[in-house]
């Protein structure tokens, strides 16, 4: 596994070119695809016609940043100039877009290599990427079983070096869920940090854009590049971005002792014994770092998945209204206007989308509104000041990822609500809004990743960042690979 | 809780047209997730404000320039059909 910085002195220090080092992610991608099945669309003349551009910046004694020359995969539900970006749907299949997202425009900017547009469930919607309506990715874990998602081919290609880093999106979990199950660092950041401009949109309230890397270094590497205010985006914050490599010291603060929370309330039922005593391990593990641990209650914790699953296919069902065969995308030919809108979305939405625009359409209709939609976001309400009493409390707060450990392909496509329950932790953080990573902490029987969460305050990433960092550099869970 | 007959009425609310398997299976589903969802009855939220939106922020405005997008050729041709400067539909009226 190589990291950005060790790829950055390589090129700095001439002893491999850009052009190599993309030639040499770019064969091995090819190589693991057809087992894993991570991308959509490979942008192989993109990423060394970018990688050409660094070498002739090298060449010319100028000085590069720290992502010049970096092979990075791309959800494929951002919008990238000219390259195609399904979203994971048959609706959006020959869909060009005519604009670059911020986040894509910035590390272009930067000089990252574009590899690939990785695969996903349907609009981000799902936990398993078995929702794509191309095909299904493997854990390189375990092929037999599935790599999370939302953000499934990202974590999938991040874990068995496709590429450097990738960039995910998460609305209730899409990038720490899978980046847990796949074994390598997922954030989540702040609602508003980063620009949501080209981010197809799934529930704007919720969705977030984030890194997933091998190491927590290269996650505040990538971070530092995306974050900040755009004016595209209007729920985009106006705030300092602070340097997040600053954070990143072999032990924790110790001159002001950082505060650990468990949630207690994620140590019931349903949680497997083995996820159950890695992530205690862990905590034991922050202790001997310095951490004082704290039991945390956040009694409302468990309402977050009735709540998300209202609010979010609400605001999906209004999202994807746009998909209606006119401007872009699929139109199933007919002869008038409803029939041409009812065909185009019966055949261009797989079953998952169906069902959460239904869920969302039910719970927005007349009669309904009080009882669904107002009563969930009164509910919102109520596990925000769960956190808000924790954060008066405690520095960071941690519980697992995820209840499991990657289940088996086709395991949970017929049960919507047990495929649902694998973002039961990840889910309230967003609902608050705020930032949260997972880390891996160790590995079941199986031989399968099992990921920590880290739930920061808002805007608190630094503090993510510091206790990720000493707790990765006190482990060697990063350092097991997948054999592929 | 939820009937055939409303699944149906929803179905075209959202522009959805379903097989009758789909219609089936909806009713099925959404009836147990919809029961899921009842769990949040047992909260009292009758004092608390509904939250919209996770990090507080009101009424951002920009100045309204007219501000020309390059790829409007790009924009016209991502249309199903084209005529021309205008996306073609089928008849309306």
């Amino acid at each position: 596994m190589s990291t950005i910085c060790e790829l950055h002195k390589q090129l700095t220090s001439k002893e491999r070119s850009a052009v190599e080092i993309t030639q040499a992610y770019l064969s091995s991608l090819q190589t693991l695809e057809p087992k894993l099945h991570s991308f959509i669309s490979l942008t192989e003349d993109k990423a060394l016609h970018q990688a050409q551009q660094i070498d002739a910046k090298i060449a010319a004694g100028e000085e590069i940043g720290l992502l010049a020359g970096i092979p990075i995969a791309l959800k494929d539900n951002l919008c990238t100039q000219g390259i195609r970006t399904t979203c994971g749907s048959k609706v959006l299949g020959n869909f060009i877009p005519p604009y670059e997202s911020t986040v894509t425009q910035r590390l272009a900017d930067v000089g990252a290599v574009f590899v690939g547009k990785t695969n996903l469930d349907e609009f981000a919607m799902g936990s398993s990427t078995e929702n794509s309506a191309y095909h299904v990715t493997a854990n390189p874990w375990n092929l037999e079983t599935v790599p999370g998602g939302s953000s499934g081919g990202s974590a999938a290609a991040v874990a068995a070096e496709q590429c450097v880093v990738a960039l995910g999106s998460d609305t209730g979990g899409s990038i720490r869920q899978p980046a847990s199950f796949c074994g390598v660092v997922g954030l989540k950041p702040t609602y508003g940090l980063v620009s949501r401009y080209g981010l197809v949109a799934y529930a704007s309230s919720l969705d977030q854009i984030g890194p997933l890397s091998y190491s927590v270094k290269d996650a505040a590497i990538l971070l530092q590049a995306i974050a900040g205010h755009d004016p595209h985006d209007s729920t985009s914050l106006k705030v300092k971005i602070p340097d997040y490599l600053k954070s990143l010291r072999p032990s924790l603060n110790r001159r002001n002792q950082r505060r650990i929370g468990v949630i207690q309330e994620t140590f019931g039922s349903g949680l497997d014994p083995v996820v159950e005593a890695a992530v205690k391990q862990a905590i034991e593990q922050l202790q001997e770092l310095g951490a004082e641990i704290r039991v945390i209650s956040c009694p409302q914790f468990r309402y977050g998945l009735p709540t998300y699953y209202i609010i979010a296919p609400s605001e999906a069902s209004s999202n994807l209204a746009r998909y209606d065969g006119v401007k872009y995308g699929l139109r199933s030919d007919d002869a008038d206007l409803m029939s041409m809108y009812v065909k185009t979305r019966a055949e261009g939405f797989g079953a998952e989308v169906k069902r959460r625009i239904m869920i969302g359409s039910y719970a927005l209709s007349a009669g309904y509104y009080d009882a669904y939609y107002l009563k969930a976001q009164k509910v919102r309400t109520l596990i925000k000041e769960d956190f808000e009493k924790a954060f008066s409390q405690v520095d960071v707060l941690v519980c697992p990822t995820s209840p499991t450990t990657a289940f088996r392909v086709g395991e949970k496509v017929n049960d919507p609500l047990s495929m649902y329950l694998s973002d039961l932790m990840t889910i309230p953080v967003n609902l608050a809004g705020l930032p949260a990573m997972s880390i891996p902490c160790g590995f079941d029987e199986g031989g399968l990743p099992i990921g920590l969460q880290l739930i920061g305050n808002a805007l608190r990433e630094d503090l993510l960042f510091e206790v990720a960092y000493a707790y990765e550099q006190a482990t060697s869970w990063h350092e097991r690979k997948p054999s592929l | 809780m939820i009937d055939l007959d409303q699944v149906r009425k929803v179905a075209h609310l959202a522009r959805l047209e379903l097989t009758p398997d789909e219609e089936t299976q909806f009713t099925t589903q959404l009836g147990s997730i919809l029961e899921y969802f009842e769990q949040l009855s047992e909260l009292d939220t009758e004092n608390v404000e509904p939250t919209t939106r996770a990090i507080d922020m009101s009424n951002v405005t920009r100045p309204d320039e007219l501000e020309i997008f390059s790829g409007r050729e790009n924009i016209l041709d991502c249309a199903p059909e084209r005529e021309d400067d205008y996306f073609k539909v089928p008849k309306i009226l």
